[in-house]
């Protein structure tokens, strides 16, 4: 079973590869995704729930007298992220299109940044979680230069610069990490860690834990460090901004619950103030932010940064329920922002155009169209019956629960909810709704193939919703009770 | 075996092919580049035998060691030269069309020959333990330099840039001269292995005398290695030499010159006397070189300049090592960062030499559509930037990742924090070239042709920037 897991990897690699030596580019990335698909629900449904902890363990020896070791595994959370990643993989390749420039090239960034985010979370070595990660940067700043919409090269240098630096701050905090270990003992084995921090060996300075919160912030577009994103989604080709807003920025938070949560316990309850502040900035200011944008793009850009306010939240608030919530709600937002934004692609690729003043009465054409992004705003919004409900209510629950320090930030939140309902039901509004405008009375409604790519992510989004036990029983066998 | 068997092998290698080359033929001069990197290839797998110093007491032993250290560099050295013979036979093109044309092929042969006097010279500069012989062994290799950096003697830059170089190269000969003789007048040994015990014998009043000398040194150090403020001959001596040698002088007589820098430092490091003022130098020196390599690369629009910044802006990177050498794994980190160093480097300069050759210029903007006309090569050059510019899985992450530990491990915050400004500004100029490669139109679209040595080339050095990137443990043991 262990072989699984680094198949699920070593996949996508291979099929570049492939696609690099001269094989059709669309079938080998498709098949590639759909087997990684079919691996990962493996994995997910093979994991032994009642005994828990790390399984499908691999190790291989790479700097062993400094205690480097290219470690893979799995537990539930991780699993959960894999099924997130493989699930958005396929459907980016499904709606991907055929491009004229570099056709091998889009497929094989595509690939590239599904491998990394896949090692990412299956690396239990702190290192080899980072540099799965990095990855991604080569491919981004391609498929967002190359084929990128709008002011392309201008989101593609900001987003690669920004990401750069912030990854490399987050290596300064795991080295200094690292280095905060008693020697003897050092290691950045997560499992050796974790023992490490639960004997009372490990002391890290509450530096470090900022070092890592702005590293690990900066790529999940914690605010103030945000301004890449909502550029880098808008010009991005859609199913890069799929696989980068809905899996690869989730890698943040998931180190931060992997690597902050259980080695500063007291660094996160100390500087809880200040996390709490940077999500009141993020759900208040960007929610703000959003409700005056004047296209589609650019408003899905800005609202994947606002929900990141609540998982955030759901971090903070430091109880189970709350972590529990925020692992459901990185699920739930990579499927339904990857919806959005593969919906968005067709719809640019039908209108060449985004802005609201030029939109209107789409659905009366596209009336699939129209029910799909129906769906996809319901579900960003946070309507009962999706994923997204049920961790938004979880993170409330959890942070309620935290203490009064949380009441300004829950009423916040919830006031979030209201925004992101007005800029949500206003962009589906003025696109969708509303009187026909007579040069998109020809606009053709969304293809067969791009309407199953939609829903193989509306799907578990729903499924999860009505039994958000499946996914919540799985992240918790890797939160501390 | 004895260590110096294998220079002499070297400089016999070269007396051997400088007699062949006067009675061959003008259509064989490939062969000479050819033979040449097989016989350094030769040498190459000879230091893998045992090696040892000559025995103690012999007059040898007073002036060259066997340790780690050398032996490492020693195959650095010649792993680098083996790269530029074997680019040599792709360049006569050039070559043909800049050297005045009196005899069919004259001239070409030297080009293949005098890289291997080059390279007994730095290899015995990273084996010397005595100021005179590193002083004899730099001179060797520097001069035969100037000859090659000034080699395309009908194109102005070249002799603009050789130019430049020698009198450049002159002043700082001066100023190690004048250093090794204030340091021989202060404590009476030019020996760097009796120099601790030679200071602690000092008087008081010796030491402003010393420091003054090894300041002098460390002038001259400074040039070799292109460290601020002692490296404005980097961009215009870069730009103007043949495009092999530029590759060879930022890799190999770097090395070298850090070599004879961790030599004198390890020296001086832990002598109460002096070692306050040399740990202040070499850090500020490595803030400066730091930030002039990085941001005085930003708007170059010449690949070749923008590769002399950015050995400059490397040099930053290495002297942060070097100024943390108290910790035991600086040393390994420096030797590990200049093996990926190689690898990178010389594979973008081969890419270059391709392109520069098809499309007749150096600039940036000549790379624009490479992706189109030639995969391969704009492949390459993604790796060789990705690695450069610090990406994980490439040899050039795992170098910054050992540098900076170091570094965070001897409290250089304040290196460590403008370290991550400078990186960030690498992503900037590195992926500048990539952003010409894809992003850009091409000017035509008629695909490159890559010469088969130069294929072979850039499979081995890519294949080397992978593996060093994954698999790093051999490297680092050789070093410790």
């Amino acid at each position: 079973m262990s072989l699984l897991l680094i198949l699920t990897i070593v996949l996508p690699l291979a099929a570049s590869l492939l696609i690099m030596t001269g094989a059709d580019p669309r079938r080998t990335s498709l098949g590639a995704a759909l087997v990684n698909l079919a691996l990962s629900l493996l994995l997910f449904f093979g994991y032994d729930r009642t005994a828990g902890g790390w399984q499908f363990l691999s190790e291989w020896k790479i700097l062993p007298k400094l205690g480097i070791n290219m470690t893979l595994g799995a537990d539930g959370l991780t699993l959960v992220m894999i099924l997130l990643a493989t699930l958005v993989t396929v459907s980016a390749l499904w709606v991907a299109p055929k491009v004229e420039k570099y056709n091998g090239l889009y497929h094989v960034s595509l690939l590239f940044i599904s491998a990394g985010v896949i090692g990412a979370f299956a690396s239990l070595d702190v290192l080899f979680l980072y540099s799965f990660h990095e990855l991604a940067l080569i491919p981004t700043f391609l498929m967002i230069g190359i084929w990128g919409t709008g002011d392309r090269q201008a989101a593609a240098w900001k987003a690669t610069i920004y990401l750069g630096l912030g990854s490399f701050i987050l290596l300064i905090g795991l080295i200094a990490l690292y280095i905060s270990i008693p020697s003897g003992h050092r290691t950045l084995d997560l499992r050796e860690l974790d023992q490490l921090a639960a004997s009372g060996v490990l002391h890290p300075s509450a530096l470090i834990y900022l070092l890592l919160l702005v590293g690990f912030g900066s790529l999940v577009s914690l605010f103030p460090f945000h301004s890449w994103a909502p550029g880098a989604y808008a010009c991005a080709p859609a199913p890069a901004a799929m696989l980068h807003a809905g899996v690869l920025k989730k890698f943040g938070l998931y180190g931060l619950i992997r690597i902050a949560l259980p080695l500063f316990p007291e660094a996160m309850h100390e500087l809880n103030g200040l996390l709490l502040l940077l999500v009141i900035g993020n759900i208040l200011y960007i929610g703000y932010v959003t409700v005056s944008q004047k296209r589609l793009d650019w408003t899905i850009g800005y609202s994947s940064v606002m929900h990141m306010g609540y998982i955030f939240l759901g971090l903070a608030s430091l109880n189970l329920i709350g972590v529990s919530g925020a692992a459901l709600l990185m699920f739930a937002h990579g499927l339904s922002v990857a919806a959005a934004f593969a919906l968005c692609g067709e719809i640019r690729r039908r209108t060449g155009t985004l802005e609201y003043s030029e939109l209107g009465g789409i659905a009366r054409t596209a009336p699939v169209l129209g029910l799909l992004f129906g769906f996809a705003t319901m579900a960003s919004l946070g309507l009962p019956g999706f994923a997204n409900f049920a961790g938004e209510v979880l993170v409330f629950f959890g942070a309620t629960a935290a203490g009064p320090v949380m009441v300004i930030p829950v009423i916040v939140a919830v006031w979030g909810v209201v925004i992101s309902a007005i800029y949500m039901l206003r962009a589906y509004r003025n696109v969708f709704w509303g009187p026909v405008v007579q040069r998109w009375e020809s606009v053709t409604d969304i293809a067969c193939g791009a309407k199953w790519a939609v829903i193989l992510l509306l799907l578990p989004l729903m499924i999860a919703g009505f039994y958000p036990q499946l996914i919540l029983k799985m992240a918790g066998t890797a939160l501390p009770h | 075996m004895n260590t110096l068997y294998l220079e002499i092998a070297v400089v016999v290698l070269g007396i051997l092919l400088l007699m062949v080359e006067a009675y061959s033929s003008s259509a064989n001069k490939a062969r000479l580049a050819w033979v040449g990197a097989i016989g350094l290839f030769g040498v190459l797998i000879l230091s893998f035998l045992p090696q040892h110093a000559p025995a103690p007491g012999t007059a040898s032993a007073a002036f060259v060691t066997s340790d780690l250290l050398s032996v490492f560099f020693v195959r650095l050295i010649l792993a680098a030269t083996i790269v530029f013979l074997l680019t040599v036979p792709s360049f006569f093109p050039v070559l043909r069309r800049s050297l005045p044309a009196e005899r069919e092929g004259g001239g070409l042969g030297e080009f293949a020959i005098l890289p291997i006097f080059v390279c007994a010279g730095l290899m015995w500069m990273v084996s010397a333990v005595d100021f005179i012989m590193i002083f004899v062994s730099l001179e060797l290799a520097t001069i035969t330099l100037y000859i090659l950096a000034t080699y395309l003697r009908q194109n102005t830059a070249s002799l603009e840039s050789g130019t430049k170089f020698l009198i450049l190269g002159a002043l700082s000969t001066g100023f190690i001269v004048y250093g090794i003789s204030w340091l021989f007048g202060t404590t009476g040994t030019t020996n760097l292995l009796a120099l601790p015990s030679a200071i602690a014998a000092l008087p008081e009043a010796a030491v402003t005398p010393l420091l003054f000398g090894i300041g002098m040194i460390l002038v001259a150090l400074s040039f070799k290695i292109s460290a601020f403020p002692f490296q404005f001959w980097v961009p215009d001596v870069y730009q103007g030499a043949p495009t092999p040698v530029t590759s060879y002088l930022s890799v190999a007589s770097k090395a070298a010159g850090f070599v004879v820098l961790i030599r004198l430092l390890g020296a001086l490091w832990a002598i109460p006397a002096v070692s306050h003022q040399l740990h202040a130098v070499i850090t500020l020196l490595a803030a400066l070189t730091l930030i002039f390599g990085n941001f005085a690369a930003i708007p170059q629009t010449n690949m070749k300049r923008l590769l002399g910044y950015s050995s400059v802006a490397h040099a930053g990177y290495l002297l942060m090592a070097v100024a943390s050498l108290a910790s035991k794994m600086a040393v390994p980190a420096i030797g590990f960062y200049f093996a990926g160093y190689l690898a990178m480097t010389m594979l973008s300069f081969v890419v270059l030499q391709v392109v520069s050759e098809a499309t007749g210029g150096d600039e940036i903007s000549r790379f624009n559509g490479l992706g189109r006309r030639s995969p391969l090569l704009a492949g390459a050059m993604l790796l060789a930037a990705a690695s450069l510019a610090g990406i994980p899985f490439t040899a050039g992450f795992i170098g910054k990742l050992l540098v900076f530990e170091v570094a965070l491990k001897q409290g250089h915050y304040g290196l460590v924090m403008l370290g991550c400004v400078t990186v960030a500004a690498g992503f900037y100029y590195y992926f500048k070239v990539i952003r010409a490669m894809y992003w850009q139109q091409p000017a035509e679209e008629t695909p490159i042709a890559v010469p088969g040595a130069l294929k072979f080339l850039i499979a081995v050095l890519g294949a080397a920037i992978i593996a060093f990137g994954v698999y790093p443990a051999p490297i680092l043991a050789a070093l410790r």
